[in-house]
């Protein structure tokens, strides 16, 4: 069975090219910080699962230490010139996309084939990880066509892959530490903390009010905590299954349903929804930071009301 | 009730507004919580390990860079520029549109890994947007141009949160369903997911009219440059 280590020894391998080619990079200052930070992460690839708790964290610690203070450097690897690519992509003309395709058909039409036939039954893959590994194999694919199509230089893709990789710099590792703090606070109990929180400050008898508070709370912790699925049972338990639910009869299905909306509101809106708004404005270049969640907030608001407006008229008006 | 792990929150939000760097405020937020929860330091520390380990999936997306980097140097974002230079009449507001109505659409029949920031953003949806938006406006200024990348990733998140829930076999579907299941509410995944509709056609309808709206305000731009 092909399961997810077999994916993170991949992972492992470019994580420990960029930290080789890191360290030969003359052209950057900070080399070595890359080449730690990238050596790390290999480390926590290869080995994370025979670590104990403890090294894992300690992993974790210096993998921040090492970003948070600065130790990262943006290298610029040897590539074509602007007018090179003019001219390579008049050449080449659309197949250039069909590399760039492979990967997402690959995931795609994979798992549905994994899953609505009878391929499923094989036990080929690790259960509800074959999207991911098939994603893996799709990038084994695409490299292979477009190595033996372009034949470039024989480092070009992990050269190329860290000129992207360094221009994301520490944001790369930040949705996972992001995840890695949910679990913490789910540890410590914050999310029943705020869900005694939010229980407590409901006035009596009002069924929008409720409605408002459940979906203001919702998107409020999503934009805390930087995902809706951490809020999620933390509202319903303090508010919509006890009040909206029980106390004023409405409908479960919109109030879920509709309620998990309004967080997806709130996503658009944090910083740490980083894989959603960080990244992208890191890949894109962006100055702003939050250039991305900008672009959001006009769509975000909005949306937000709507979804209170579907809460109270399908789940209350409607259904009584 | 200890209220005090909620400091661990004050210090991301801080954190974030001073613009220190992420992960040491990400960092510094989970070592306070777990202490001031009662936990001892090294228990924390094995809890911040171990959850780092366990969600090792979320970065494996990044093997994608060396496909998409060897693809740029041989000029993948030049010919999505070319694409949509080829189309007559092709402006920035259409494109988007279209794209946001397609990762609705996809990612509403469980295609959500179709799009994405790293495979389709950015050498694809986003140099096309430029594109369009300089075939309608002219070059653009450095901040225009940047607004429009933004708003191209702003349209693949969008597309994707208010469509995916209304496919059934969703993450996001299952913990609805689980949760409702335990106090005693059962539910189908398809009872719910129906509901995720009307959402998905205001953010089409919201977002649609954000983007054309963008749209418009740019091709002021010029005008008031020539006169």
């Amino acid at each position: 069975m092909i399961t997810l280590e077999w994916l993170y020894v991949l992972a492992g391998v470019v994580f420990a090219g960029w930290a080789l080619l890191s360290a030969f990079d003359r052209s950057n200052g900070k080399r070595w910080g890359n080449a730690a930070f990238w050596v790390l992460l290999a480390v926590s690839f290869f080995f994370g699962s025979q670590f104990s708790a403890f090294g894992n964290g300690i992993l974790v610690l210096a993998l921040v230490a090492i970003a948070g203070l600065g130790g990262l450097g943006r290298s610029d690897p040897a590539t074509t010139t602007a007018d090179e690519r003019f001219n390579f992509s008049a050449l080449l003309g659309n197949r250039l996309f069909l590399p760039a395709l492979v990967v997402p058909i690959t995931a795609v039409a994979g798992t549905l084939l994994y899953n609505y036939t009878p391929a499923g039954e094989s036990g080929l893959f690790e259960e509800r990880r074959e999207t991911l590994i098939l994603f893996g194999l799709g990038v084994m694919l695409a490299l292979a066509a477009a190595m033996a199509w372009l034949r470039p230089p024989v480092l070009a893709p992990m050269q190329e892959g860290r000129r992207l990789i360094d221009s994301i710099g520490w944001a790369a590792i930040l949705p996972q530490m992001l995840a890695a703090l949910g679990a913490v606070f789910a540890l410590a109990g914050v999310g029943d903390v705020i869900g005694s929180l939010a229980g407590t400050i409901i006035p009596d008898g009002s069924v929008l009010v409720a409605v408002v508070v459940f979906a203001t709370g919702m998107a409020l912790f999503t934009i805390i905590m930087g995902n809706a699925f951490a809020a999620f049972p933390v509202m319903a338990a303090a508010i919509g299954i006890p009040l909206l639910v029980e106390g004023y009869g409405g409908n479960p299905a919109v109030i879920g349903a509709v309620g998990m909306l309004a967080g997806f509101c709130g996503t658009l809106l944090t910083p740490m929804a980083a894989n959603f708004n960080i990244v992208p404005a890191a890949l894109l270049e962006l100055k702003d930071q939050n250039g991305v969640i900008r672009q959001q907030v006009g769509t975000a608001i909005p949306l937000w009301f709507c979804n209170v407006a579907i809460i109270y008229v399908a789940g209350f008006l409607l259904w009584n | 009730m200890n209220y005090w792990p909620l400091v661990g929150i004050a210090i991301v939000v801080g954190g974030f507004a001073l613009r220190f760097n992420p992960l040491l405020v990400v960092v510094a937020a989970a070592l306070a919580t777990g202490v001031l929860a009662g936990l001892d330091l090294v228990a924390v520390i094995q809890a911040l390990g171990s959850a780092f380990n366990d969600n090792r999936y979320i970065s494996v997306t990044w093997i994608i860079l060396p496909v998409i980097g060897l693809l740029e140097r041989y000029g993948l974002q030049q010919r999505a520029r070319a694409v949509i230079e080829s189309v007559r009449g092709a402006t920035m507001g259409k494109l988007l549109v279209i794209y946001l109505l397609f990762r609705q659409i996809t990612a509403a029949i469980g295609m959500k890994d179709i799009g994405g920031h790293p495979q389709t953003v950015r050498p694809l949806v986003a140099p096309m947007a430029e594109a369009a938006a300089e075939m309608s406006h002219g070059e653009l200024p450095e901040d225009k141009r940047q607004k429009v990348l933004a708003m191209a990733a702003a349209t693949d998140n969008v597309g994707l949160f208010f469509g995916e829930d209304i496919f059934f076999a969703i993450a996001s579907i299952l913990l609805i369903q689980g949760v409702f299941e335990s106090y005693g509410y059962p539910l189908t995944p398809l009872q719910l997911s129906v509901w995720a509709i009307p959402t998905a056609i205001c953010a089409f309808i919201i977002h649609g009219w954000r983007i054309t709206a963008f749209d418009r305000r740019l091709g002021r731009i010029p005008r008031r440059a020539v006169t």
